[in-house]
């Protein structure tokens, strides 16, 4: 045990090495828990500017004992490799272990530890964590709006329904494939509109009439979002190819209809859908609010979503064009066959940020007074009995569209790994 | 009307102000197989595309078969049918296998049942000898099997004038030859073609004619033996020296 080097942990001496690390790096850590937790300072006799860096110095310390190259551990190994390759790295990793030790514990706290769930009342709550209560009360009206109570299994049923008519695209005969994109973008809307038409609106069949106003919550999330990506997309295709074609009359109206969409905020669009468009209709006429609104977002975001796909069209290589041409395609099969599997295939990642943009606009349909689940929320916290509980409310709205987005993007993540086929 | 199948006559091209064909005149015979040389930028490129209208010219006629090339789609198209093109790039379609990418123009555009278009496009592949990679992608592809790919992706129109333009610059030595093996191959099924290379030793095996264009025009126009041997424009001659 001769020629200890402490500046140059070595492999000669590894168990010393590992032993006095983690001495010195759990102490570290101890000592932050302790002075953040527990109210008592060991270090407190050491002048207070050191005192504070105390933490950071041990745990770094005892990583910089631990930094033995080729350990033959291989966890040290790994450790090594990733968070503790130099002096530099490992003030970063401690910081952040510290950063995460401060504020988890009270972030579980209040999540779950300190959080109130039994009971229906206000006065379950304690108090010091969330009140999950609030949202247990309040949950059917979240998800409903302000659909009747009684009448509610009708939008379940429509909603698995739906989801039963997308899902048989994938378990389609191989037979039918070729229908599919017809399947997705003609007929499976108009089956949708007729499905929540006649369920959920009702009117028919024995079935209570339940104007469009009284929709609310995640439900009318999802029917706005549905209609207006499901439109969305083959529109701004369209916008996209126009964009670029070499007919002017059509190439100026795209340009145009793309320019004025993307310049106008959302919120003015659904707040005009609302108040200008009924201005120019004929006396008589009324076209419902919610379909104001889902053509509003659709026609927004198609000018978006044109955009997006028209980075993809550029980035194809002129020679696709050509080769395409010289076989003796025209300009329709040319595009469907050749340029657009390959445009939309490089745009996913676009895409999918278009339409997860669009889910997360949809609360601003409450300017024309339809209220989704955001909608609903603002609605609940200011109900006299229930005051005081925003905080919980827009926690549980934060995770509901985090959800939907997250499975989303997964989605998108899967679609590009499916159509991979490397140049 | 003659018994050529390709007539060019007086056709002149500006990118801009830049005047990149002057004047050419061109005639080809059924069956015969033009080379087309010349120093980079010299045009020979631009006219070929020009045959079946990836480019346009704006001056003189280019008759493809009795079909007069014009702004009319119509016709545009079923030229390009009948004329099939092998690119420098390969250009074959990334997003569909080998197979795909033969059986795509005739299932849609020569309207053959699928079954029909795939025992085609089979029949090409084994004689470019690639069928046993059929069903991989382009970029699974050696450089010089994706060329001999593209090559069985035009046959597969069943062209009648087959174009290339510089079909073995974009590959490693060792690939050009097997290229140059299907081409030679396919000049001796009668092909008509024009082919745009430097690859002299493949020029002097098939060529009827060579055309040494530069700057646009037509410099010197003769048979194969007569222009190897016994050059008559200095610059032809130069060119000669430097590639040979």
């Amino acid at each position: 045990m001769t020629n200890i080097n402490f500046l140059k942990p070595d492999n000669k001496n590894l168990p010393l090495f590992l032993t006095l690390g983690s001495l010195f790096f759990v102490f570290g850590i101890f000592d932050f828990y302790s002075s953040n937790f527990l109210n008592t300072n060991i270090t407190s006799f050491l002048p207070r500017i050191i005192n504070f860096f105390t933490p950071l110095i041990f745990a770094v310390i005892g990583l910089h004992f631990i930094r033995i190259e080729f350990s033959g551990i291989k966890i040290l190994d790994n450790l090594n490799k990733n968070i503790n390759t130099s002096n530099f790295n490992a003030i970063l990793s401690v910081m952040i272990i510290l950063l995460i030790i401060f504020a988890f514990p009270p972030l579980l706290n209040w999540l779950i530890f300190d959080a109130n769930i039994v009971g229906d009342t206000k006065e379950a709550c304690s108090g010091s964590g969330a009140c999950w209560v609030y949202i247990k009360v309040w949950f059917n009206r979240f998800m409903y709006g302000m659909y009747p109570n009684a009448e509610q299994w009708r939008i379940n049923v429509t909603f698995v329904a739906v989801l039963a008519f997308m899902a048989a695209g994938f378990v389609f005969p191989t037979k039918l494939r070729n229908y599919l994109s017809f399947y997705y973008t003609i007929l499976l809307p108009i089956i949708s509109f007729i499905l929540i038409y006649y369920l959920i609106s009702g009117g028919s069949f024995g079935l209570e009439w339940v104007e469009t106003g009284a929709w609310g919550g995640l439900s009318l999330t999802f029917i706005v979002s549905f209609f207006s990506l499901i439109f969305c997309f083959p529109l701004g295709m369209m916008l996209a190819l126009g964009r670029r074609s070499d007919l002017p009359v059509v190439k100026y109206s795209s340009l145009s209809f793309i320019e004025f969409w993307r310049g106008v905020p959302l919120i003015t669009v659904l707040f005009m859908s609302a108040v200008m468009f009924p201005m120019f209709l004929p006396d008589g006429t009324y076209v419902d609010k919610l379909i104001r609104v889902v053509v509003a977002i659709t026609l927004f975001e198609a000018a978006y979503t044109a955009e997006v796909i028209r980075g993809g069209l550029q980035a194809l290589p002129r020679g696709q064009y050509d080769a395409a041409k010289s076989l003796g395609m025209g300009y329709w099969r040319m595009h469907i066959f050749v340029i657009l599997p390959q445009a939309l295939k490089l745009v996913i990642p676009g895409i999918a940020n278009t339409f997860l943009a669009l889910i997360k606009d949809t609360p601003l349909i409450f300017v024309v007074g339809l209220l989704e689940v955001v909608g609903m929320l603002n609605l609940a916290k200011t109900n006299p009995k229930w005051l005081g509980f925003s905080m919980e409310g827009y926690v549980f709205a934060g995770i509901l569209f985090w959800i939907i987005c997250f499975s989303m993007s997964k989605y998108s993540q899967n679609l590009e790994l499916k159509y991979k086929t490397d140049r | 009307m003659s018994d050529s199948i390709i007539q060019i006559q007086k056709v002149n091209k500006w990118f801009g102000d830049f005047q990149v064909l002057k004047e050419i005149d061109l005639e080809v015979k059924a069956k015969e197989k033009i080379v087309v040389c010349g120093p980079s930028g010299s045009g020979k490129s631009t006219l070929i595309r020009c045959i079946n209208r990836l480019e346009e010219h704006q001056k003189g006629i280019i008759t493809v078969d009795g079909t007069e090339i014009s702004e009319d789609t119509k016709n545009i198209e079923q030229v390009r049918a009948e004329v099939g093109m092998v690119f420098q790039q390969f250009n074959l379609f990334p997003h569909l296998s080998i197979l795909d990418n033969c059986t795509l123009a005739p299932i849609w555009v020569k309207k053959m049942s699928k079954k029909d278009a795939e025992i085609l496009a089979t029949e090409h592949l084994k004689q470019v000898q690639i069928i046993d990679q059929a069903q991989k992608f382009p970029g699974q592809l050696s450089g010089g099997q994706q060329q001999r790919a593209a090559i069985a992706r035009a046959l597969c129109m069943e062209p009648k004038i087959m174009l290339f333009d510089e079909p073995t610059s974009a590959l490693d030595p060792e690939m050009i030859k097997e290229v140059l093996d299907v081409m030679v191959n396919l000049a001796k099924q009668g092909m008509t073609m024009i082919v745009v290379t430097h690859e002299m030793g493949f020029a002097k095996e098939v060529a009827d004619q060579m055309i040494f264009m530069d700057e646009g025009m037509i410099v010197e126009k003769a048979s194969t033996k007569d222009f190897f041997d016994n050059p008559k424009s200095e610059r032809t001659k130069l060119f000669l020296s430097q590639i040979l």
